[in-house]
C-alpha cells in the first residue's frame, strides 16, 4: 500500500474517516496483510457538456444563454467524437422545464479539444431534448438538421458569420469607459492601436487563441467602431458546423471573460445615442453562386429574400429594432434594400463579386444575439424555397 | 492718532482675538485706513493683475486716489531696462473680499511720460465715448459673459468624468440636479460679489455645455461697460481661486459637439430706444455688415474655432442678421420688432474679447462712420 495512494484518497474524506482509514491500514500492514486502495484514473477526461437555454436577449443585458457542466469520462473519447453518452440536467433551473417533470436530456452532437483545460479534455456541444426524447422547443438545431436534404447538400452552402460583441465591466458599464461618462466620439477606435483607442484586447486575443486551439474555423478578429466593441468571424463553414462553431465560440468567450472580470454581451444596442450597435452580418454562398456566372444565382437569392423580409426580421434577434435605424451603417428595419458595396443596405453584394460575376452575398440584418442555427436555417429555407 | 508710543483704541472696532487664518481675515481694520486693490489688464490683454495699497484716509471718490506704478517687465508690458508702468485709477467699487470701507480700483496703464501703453485699450475707447456725437447717443451695453469651469488639476471641465465625456448636450441649459450642474455655488457667489461691489449685474444662468455658466453686466453707458466687465472678471477669478477651480474664457474650450463660449453684446442708442428706433437699428446693422471683417478681427483670439455656423453661432465668414435668429451674426429680439424700437444683439464677440475694444468699436462703426 503506497503512501501516495492513501493521500490521493484523503482529500475526499473528512477527518474522522481519514483517521479511521489510516488506523485500519496500519493495523493491516502490521499484520502483513495487503489492503488494496482503489485509486482514481489519473487519465480521466473532463468533458464539458455545453448547451444553450434559448433565452438569449430575454434576460438582463449581462446574462447570456450558454450553460455547461462537467462530466468526468473514466474512459476518454477522442475530441471530435459524437459518441459521448447522453446526459441530463435540471430544466426547471434553466427555464426549460417545470419542476414536476424537469429532467431535460443532453444529446452530444459535436465535440472538440478544450483549449482552456488542455491535455485530453474536451468540449461537448449538445442538443436539448424533452424528457420524452423529442427536440426541446428551444432546440433550434433540430430543424436545421432536417432541412439539409440532398439538393441543399449538393449545393454545398457556406457561411461566414461576423460575430460582434460588446465588453462590459463587472458593473455592467462598457469595459474601459470612463467612470460616469463617455469616451471621445466614435472615429478613432475601429481597428485601432494604442492605449487610448483599444479597450480589452487581452480577452479578444485569448478568445482567438482558444478558438484556434479548439479547432474552430475562426477566420479573424478586429476592434470595432465603438470602443469596447469587438468582432470575430467564423467561417467559411457549412450550416451545421456554423451553428456548432458559433455556439462553442460564444461559450468560450463567456468562459474566458470570467478570468478577466469582463462580461460579453450580444445586445444589439448596448448604448443608446450616437454609438454603433452590435450585429452578426452573415455571408452566404452556394456552389452555383461561387461558379462562373454565379451572380445570377445571387440575384435570384436576393429576389427571394426581398419577399421574406418580415419572416427573417422577426427571427434575426431580439431588440434588433434598436439597432436597425438606418444610421450607423444599418438599413432601417422596415425596409429591404440590396446594393453593391452598400453598407446601408439589408443585403450587400461585395464590389469584388460584382467585378468577377460570382461569389457571395452578405445579409447585414441579423443582430449579434441571433441564433446561428436559425439564421443558417432561414437563408436555406428562403433561398431554396423550402417554406 | 496719539503721538509718542501710544496707539488709539477708538479707531478700531472691538476684536476679541483670532486663532486661525480665517478669523484673522475677519478682523476689523482701522476706519482711517482704506485698502485699495489696484487692478489692471496685463500684456496678454486677457488677464487681470492686481496689488493692494493702504490709503490713510476714507475714500469715497476715485479722484482721491493717486497714481501708482508696477514692474511692467514682469507682466509683458515693458522691457527690463525701463520697466516702470504707471497705474492710473479710473473707477472704484466696494471690495467684497475685505469688506468694510475697502475698495477695488480699475486702472489703466501709461508710461512715465503719460502715454498710453500699447495694451491700454481703455484710453482709445474713452476717446470714442467722449466724442460729442457718441455721448449724445448715450450708448447702452449689456454684455452676456459666458465662461467654463475647469478642474484645477486636470484642466478638464468641472464635474466631467475622469478622462471622459458626459452625455450629449441637451439636459444642461438652466438645469437643476447633481448629474447636470457643477459649480452653481461659484456662479451664485459671483452674483453676490458683483452686487456688493456695485456692478450692474443683471442675471445669471447655467449654460448649454455642462460646467459652462453665464452672467450679464448691463445696461451700462459707454466706458462704464468695459470697467464693470473687467471688474466682474477679476471677481470671478478671485472666487474660483478660493474654490480651487480654474475659469476659462476660451471661446471653444472643448472641440467637437460642445458649445463654445461667447460674449454677446446687446447694444442700443438713444435713437434706437425712441419711437421709430427700428429704422436706426437696421441702419446700424447695415454699417456693421460693411465692417464685418474689421470687427471680427477685434472680437477675440481663437473665435474661428467657435463661429462655425453650428452650436447657435453664425459662420465667421458671413454676416447675417434676423429676428429671434440665434444662428445669425446679429439678432433682434421679438419684443424690439413688435415695439418698433429697442436694441440689437451682436452675437459675434468671443468670451475672451476685450470689452473696451468691442463696445467702442460698435459705437464708432454705428455712430461715427
Amino acid at each position: 500500500m503506497s503512501k501516495t495512494a492513501t493521500s490521493a484518497k484523503a482529500s475526499s474524506f473528512n477527518g474522522a474517516a481519514l483517521a479511521q482509514r489510516r488506523n485500519v491500514a496500519r493495523k493491516a500492514n502490521s499484520r502483513g496483510l495487503c489492503l488494496k486502495v482503489r485509486a482514481g484514473n489519473t487519465n480521466a477526461q473532463k468533458a464539458e457538456y455545453i448547451w444553450y437555454d434559448g433565452l438569449e436577449g430575454q434576460k438582463e443585458i449581462m446574462f447570456n444563454e450558454m450553460r455547461s457542466k462537467t462530466k468526468v469520462m473514466q474512459t476518454p473519447l477522442p475530441a471530435g467524437s459524437t459518441d459521448f453518452p447522453m446526459w441530463s440536467f435540471d430544466g426547471s433551473s434553466t427555464g426549460q422545464a417545470e419542476g414536476d417533470d424537469s429532467d431535460c436530456l443532453l444529446k452530444p452532437v459535436f465535440s472538440c479539444p478544450d483549449p482552456i483545460r488542455g491535455e485530453n479534455h474536451v468540449l461537448v456541444l449538445c442538443e436539448v431534448l424533452t424528457p420524452d426524447g423529442k427536440p426541446h422547443p428551444t432546440n433550434t438545431r433540430d430543424r436545421l438538421v432536417n432541412i439539409l436534404d440532398k439538393e441543399i447538400n449538393a449545393e454545398e452552402p457556406l457561411y461566414g458569420f461576423e460575430q460582434e460583441y460588446t465588453m462590459l465591466g463587472s458593473d455592467g458599464r462598457v469595459f474601459g469607459w470612463p467612470e460616469g461618462g463617455y469616451p471621445a466620439p466614435q472615429g478613432p477606435f475601429y481597428c485601432g492601436a494604442g492605449n487610448e483607442a483599444v479597450y480589452g484586447r487581452p480577452l479578444a486575443e485569448a478568445h482567438l487563441d482558444a478558438c484556434i486551439k479548439a479547432g474552430i474555423q475562426v477566420s479573424g478578429i478586429n476592434a470595432e467602431v465603438m470602443p469596447g466593441q469587438w468582432e470575430y468571424q467564423v467561417g467559411p463553414v457549412g450550416p451545421l458546423e456554423l451553428g456548432d462553431s458559433v455556439m462553442i465560440s460564444r461559450w468560450l468567450l463567456h468562459r474566458l471573460g470570467e478570468d478577466m472580470g469582463i462580461v460579453c454581451t450580444f445586445d444589439p444596442k448596448p448604448v443608446k445615442g450616437d454609438w454603433n450597435g452590435t450585429g452578426a452580418h452573415t455571408n452566404f454562398s452556394t456552389k452555383s453562386m461561387r461558379n462562373e456566372g454565379g451572380v445570377k444565382a445571387i440575384n435570384d437569392a436576393v429576389d427571394k429574400l426581398s419577399k421574406t423580409h418580415e419572416k427573417h426580421i422577426t427571427q434575426y434577434g431580439l431588440g434588433n429594432e434598436q439597432r436597425l435605424t438606418g444610421l450607423h451603417e444599418t438599413c432601417d428595419i422596415s425596409t429591404f434594400r440590396s446594393g453593391v458595396a452598400d453598407r446601408g443596405a439589408s443585403i450587400r453584394i461585395p464590389r469584388q463579386v460584382e467585378i468577377e460575376g460570382k461569389g457571395y452575398l452578405e445579409d447585414r440584418r441579423p443582430s449579434a444575439n441571433v441564433d446561428p442555427y436559425t439564421v443558417a436555417f432561414l437563408l436555406l429555407e428562403t433561398i431554396f424555397s423550402r417554406a | 492718532m496719539t503721538k509718542g508710543n501710544g496707539i488709539a483704541m477708538e479707531d478700531v472696532k472691538e476684536h476679541t482675538g483670532a486663532t486661525s487664518v480665517e478669523e484673522l481675515l475677519k478682523m476689523p481694520t482701522p476706519l482711517s485706513s482704506t485698502v485699495v486693490e489696484y487692478i489692471w489688464i496685463d500684456g496678454t490683454m486677457e488677464n487681470c493683475r492686481s496689488k493692494a495699497r493702504v490709503v490713510t484716509k476714507r475714500v469715497t471718490s476715485v479722484d482721491q486716489l493717486s497714481k501708482w506704478n508696477f514692474d511692467g517687465s514682469s507682466t509683458g508690458q515693458a522691457g527690463g531696462e525701463d520697466s516702470e508702468v504707471i497705474l492710473v485709477p479710473k473707477a472704484i467699487y466696494r471690495d467684497p473680499f475685505r469688506g468694510g470701507q475697502h475698495l477695488l480700483c480699475m486702472c489703466e496703464c501709461e508710461d512715465p511720460f503719460g502715454n498710453a501703453l500699447k495694451t491700454n485699450s481703455r484710453r482709445a475707447a474713452a476717446k470714442i465715448f467722449e466724442d460729442p456725437k457718441v455721448k449724445g447717443e448715450e450708448p447702452w451695453y449689456g454684455i452676456e459673459q459666458e465662461y467654463a469651469l475647469l478642474d484645477a488639476k486636470t484642466n478638464w471641465p468641472l464635474g466631467w468624468p475622469e478622462q471622459g465625456f458626459p452625455g450629449p448636450q441637451g439636459p444642461y441649459y438652466c438645469a437643476v440636479g447633481a448629474n447636470k450642474i457643477s459649480g452653481r455655488e461659484i456662479c451664485d457667489a459671483h452674483f453676490k460679489a458683483c452686487l456688493y461691489a456695485g456692478l450692474n449685474i443683471s442675471g445669471t444662468n447655467g449654460e448649454v455645455m455642462p460646467s459652462q455658466w453665464e452672467y450679464q453686466i448691463g445696461p451700462c453707458t459707454g466706458i462704464e461697460s468695459g470697467d464693470q466687465m473687467w471688474i466682474s472678471r477679476y471677481l470671478l477669478e478671485r472666487i474660483c481661486e478660493m474654490a480651487g477651480v480654474v475659469v476659462s474664457l476660451d471661446p471653444k474650450p472643448i472641440p467637437g459637439d460642445w458649445n463654445g463660449s461667447g460674449a454677446h453684446t446687446n447694444y442700443s442708442t438713444k435713437s434706437m430706444r425712441a419711437d421709430g428706433g427700428m429704422a436706426h437699428i437696421k441702419k446700424a446693422i447695415g454699417k456693421l455688415e460693411e465692417k464685418h471683417m474689421e470687427h471680427i478681427k477685434a472680437y477675440g483670439e481663437g473665435n474661428e474655432r467657435r463661429l462655425t455656423g453650428a452650436h447657435e453661432t453664425a459662420s465667421i465668414d458671413a454676416f447675417s442678421w434676423g429676428v429671434a435668429n440665434r444662428g445669425a451674426s446679429v439678432r433682434v429680439g421679438r419684443d424690439t420688432e413688435r415695439d418698433g424700437k429697442g436694441y440689437m444683439e451682436d452675437r459675434r464677440p468671443a468670451s475672451n474679447m476685450d470689452p473696451y475694444v468691442v463696445t467702442s468699436l460698435i459705437a464708432k462703426t454705428t455712430i461715427l462712420s
